[in-house]
């Protein structure tokens, strides 16, 4: 895919064919077997089981605890997030602590704060504090920089900082700070199940025994569970809801006992574990210790950083291009210019169920009927963002301004909905580049032999140092796919186009009947 | 005494666009002056400018109203002072107003005829009683120099007249960008007419009239 970057003329059809031809590259390097010895009958088994949930089996605790770790993981990382955002513009250590905070998955956060706080409620509370805080740094900041600002700047002179954001900065943006993190609280259920996957005690716990030993009707239940929840969030999480919402959730924690004491965990953390084990011993001022670690540093990058960046990168080009392509199929069916009300409900319904299904747990749903290959991942990987990809291309086909006379069907697809909105296409795919890229590294924790799958075992041999080195392999390479993303955007001129699932933001605002075209800009004249 | 505003020789622009060409302006303390000129001939600039250069004696009317919609009438308008408190001061403010601020901001709404809007959102006014608003922040910031961009543009002619009228007791030396001359020469008593950036014409109101300024108006609605 780097060849897009040298390519002289860069357009839409150059940048395609070049992912086009890095996905066809990666192909061969990618291990596409189907090993299960019945997976015909493993997937009938599941459809019956969907069919006929047992909703006696809820857990109902795991249900309670997802929803309060959420909670309080996204009320945590929100107010971080929003302390971040305030200095954001200003601070290059705020903006570069905030991408690595974002860059490390909450997963991967878990399976580390396990080694300090272990299976208690704050692993998981911080595994989601943590790199929400850096997302929501850089979404309220951006949401700060598009503010309207025509009020801040008749203020009378010499305004403090502080009145000046709180009369006429945050309520502007009040709104969208608001609605998204909300919305994110979504998001925050959707990863507090899968921390479940790894040993917390929220759905994901449960769902994972079930999966395991094929008790679809107990998993489907809980997972119809889930998705009422989902659902249902506009009703219950409201902005006057959340205050009784965290407390309620602090109220619930489940009680952990044991594991030792926090802080002389953390001292063994942090004063043992993580440093590498040729600097452990010895004084740091001999030479030896310094090769030592040199060529332990050259070792683990040769070894497991990377095989493990080349496989993670063939599995999320793959399911790049696959996401592409089912996003374009996906588009008509959920769009009113092709199937009218009824493509309403169907883009309607297939957002419920891709926002509330984790592409983990389909994955790992997958990799147990299908058996152990790079194709679960991939599906799963597609699936999601496909379909992400795909509503939204279908409200923005509906947006379309036509000409009464247009053609219908396919005629309308190839000729007008397909090239108009091509770029926007691009601009979406693009972006969900790097979250795709973070996802195949956390797939490594399902056995595929991406970053996760090193860091995963490392950390089981406890060498938390080695988990910790390839950890930042996994922060470089996503934050560098994000930067050649951005490139690639600025380049194509699609970089002002909305790519964000949130990105109702806009309309949802109300609209500021104090804003004129340019009244922003007339402001400042260069004298 | 001093001169309220001195220019000599100003230029401005946007982007490298010229908008303003040698502007040489001196208005005195106590004059109430009225810029005139067809859209784009650089009002809005010139005001801009000079509130730039003299933002620690000026208030701002800008041609926008330029509230924040979610906040109520009360704390747009007290907006207008929120240098002379303390932080501390103006954040209790913003969550319970003292009585003292309410009353405060009560007379100057009173004045823009505005009194009964005092604790509704500002996104929810009409255009013209946004405009008041804006009036009544510029009032309420109560600085010796008021500059406004087109202030009273969204009310009827008897609104207008009674708006400027209470602006003009507030403020001891004003600026007003206008496009209605009748207003102009009824309020002010200087006019000073802009063309494609240049001052083309600056003169005593009492020297001029409607039919001498209309020709400079032409294909506009007056």
């Amino acid at each position: 895919m780097k060849k897009a970057g040298f390519l002289p003329a860069l357009t839409y059809g150059s940048a395609t064919r070049a992912f086009l031809l890095a996905a066809i590259i990666a192909l061969p390097l990618a291990d596409l077997s189907i090993t299960a010895v019945h997976p015909g009958a493993e997937f009938r088994r599941l459809w019956m089981g969907i069919l006929s949930p047992d909703f006696s089996a809820i857990e109902l605790w795991s249900v309670v605890w997802t929803v309060a770790f959420a909670v309080l993981g996204v009320a945590a990382g929100s107010t971080a997030g929003l302390i971040l955002a305030l200095f954001f513009d200003r601070s290059r250590l705020v903006r570069l602590a905030a991408a690595c905070l974002r860059s490390v998955h909450e997963l991967f956060w878990a399976l580390f704060l396990m080694q300090i706080t272990g299976l208690s409620p704050a692993t998981g509370i911080l595994a989601i504090a943590l790199p929400y805080a850096g997302i929501f740094a850089k979404v309220f900041a951006e949401i700060f920089e598009e503010a309207d600002r025509s009020a801040e700047n008749v203020l009378p002179y010499r305004t403090a900082a502080v009145a000046r954001f709180a009369f006429a900065r945050l309520p502007v943006v009040a709104q969208q700070l608001k609605t998204y993190t909300l919305y994110r609280l979504e998001c925050g259920m959707r990863s507090t199940l899968v921390l479940g996957f790894v040993g917390l005690p929220t759905i994901g716990f449960h769902l994972e025994s079930y999966f395991k030993e094929a008790h679809y009707a107990e998993a489907a239940a809980l997972l119809g569970c889930f998705y009422v929840l989902i659902g249902t969030r506009r009703l219950w999480a409201r902005p006057w809801t959340v205050p009784l919402l965290v407390l309620a959730s602090l109220f619930v924690l489940p009680q952990v006992s044991g594991n030792g004491s926090i802080w002389s965990n953390i001292a063994r953390f942090f004063g043992h574990d993580i440093i590498p084990v040729p600097l452990r011993s010895g004084s740091l001022s001999y030479g030896a210790a310094w090769t030592g670690f040199a060529s332990w540093v050259w070792r683990i990058t040769v070894r497991q950083i990377g095989p493990g960046t080349l496989e993670t990168l063939v599995l999320a080009q793959i399911a790049l291009i696959a996401a592409g392509a089912i996003a374009l199929i996906v588009y008509p069916m959920v769009s009113r210019r092709f199937l009218g009300r009824l493509g309403h409900y169907l883009g309607r319904a297939m957002l419920v169920v891709v926002r509330s299904t984790p592409e983990y747990m389909l994955a790992y749903l997958l990799l147990q009927l299908m058996g152990p290959s790079m194709l679960p991942a991939i599906i799963a990987l597609s699936l999601h963002n496909g379909a992400i990809i795909g509503y939204l291309l279908g409200r923005q086909a509906d947006q379309l301004a036509l000409r009464i006379d247009a053609p219908k069907g396919a005629n309308l697809y190839f000729y007008h909905t397909t090239p108009a909105l091509y770029g926007q296409f691009l601009a979406y795919l693009l972006y969900r580049w790097e979250l795709i890229l973070r996802e195949s590294a956390i797939f490594g924790i399902l056995g595929i032999k991406t970053l996760g799958y090193y860091v995963d075992a490392a950390i089981s041999e406890l060498r938390i140092d080695t988990a910790a080195l390839l950890l930042v392999g996994v922060a470089v390479l996503s934050m560098s796919v994000d930067a050649f993303s951005r490139a690639l955007r600025r380049r194509l001129r699609i970089e002002g186009l909305p790519v964000r699932l949130s990105a109702e933001r806009g309309a949802s605002s109300p609209r500021s009947p104090a804003r004129y075209p340019d009244a922003g800009h007339a402001q400042e004249p260069v004298v | 005494m001093a001169a309220a505003i001195t220019l000599e020789g100003i230029s401005a622009g946007y982007h490298g666009a010229p908008v303003l060409h040698d502007i040489r302006l001196c208005v005195e303390p106590g004059e109430r002056v009225a810029v005139l000129g067809r859209s784009g001939a650089g009002k809005s600039t010139l005001l801009n400018t000079i509130y730039r250069r003299y933002a620690q004696c000026a208030a701002l009317i800008p041609q926008a109203s330029s509230l924040v919609a979610n906040l109520s009438v009360f704390h747009n308008v007290f907006m207008g002072c929120l240098d002379r408190h303390s932080t501390l001061y103006n954040l209790r403010t913003l969550i319970w107003p003292p009585a003292a601020e309410i009353a405060a901001v009560v007379r100057v709404l009173e004045a823009v005829g505005l009194k009964e809007k005092l604790f509704a959102k500002a996104g929810e006014l009409s255009g013209g009683q946004q405009q008041r608003t804006s009036v009544a922040r510029a009032m309420f910031n109560g600085r010796p120099l008021v500059l406004g961009d087109e202030p009273v543009s969204a009310l009827d002619r008897v609104q207008a007249g009674d708006v400027l009228r209470v602006i003009c007791e507030r403020h001891e030396t004003k600026i007003f960008a206008m496009h209605d001359i009748r207003l102009a020469l009824e309020y002010a008593d200087r006019i000073i007419l802009l063309q494609g950036g240049r001052i083309i014409l600056d003169e005593p109101a009492s020297h001029l009239n409607y039919q001498r300024l209309l020709p400079h108006f032409e294909g506009e609605v007056q």
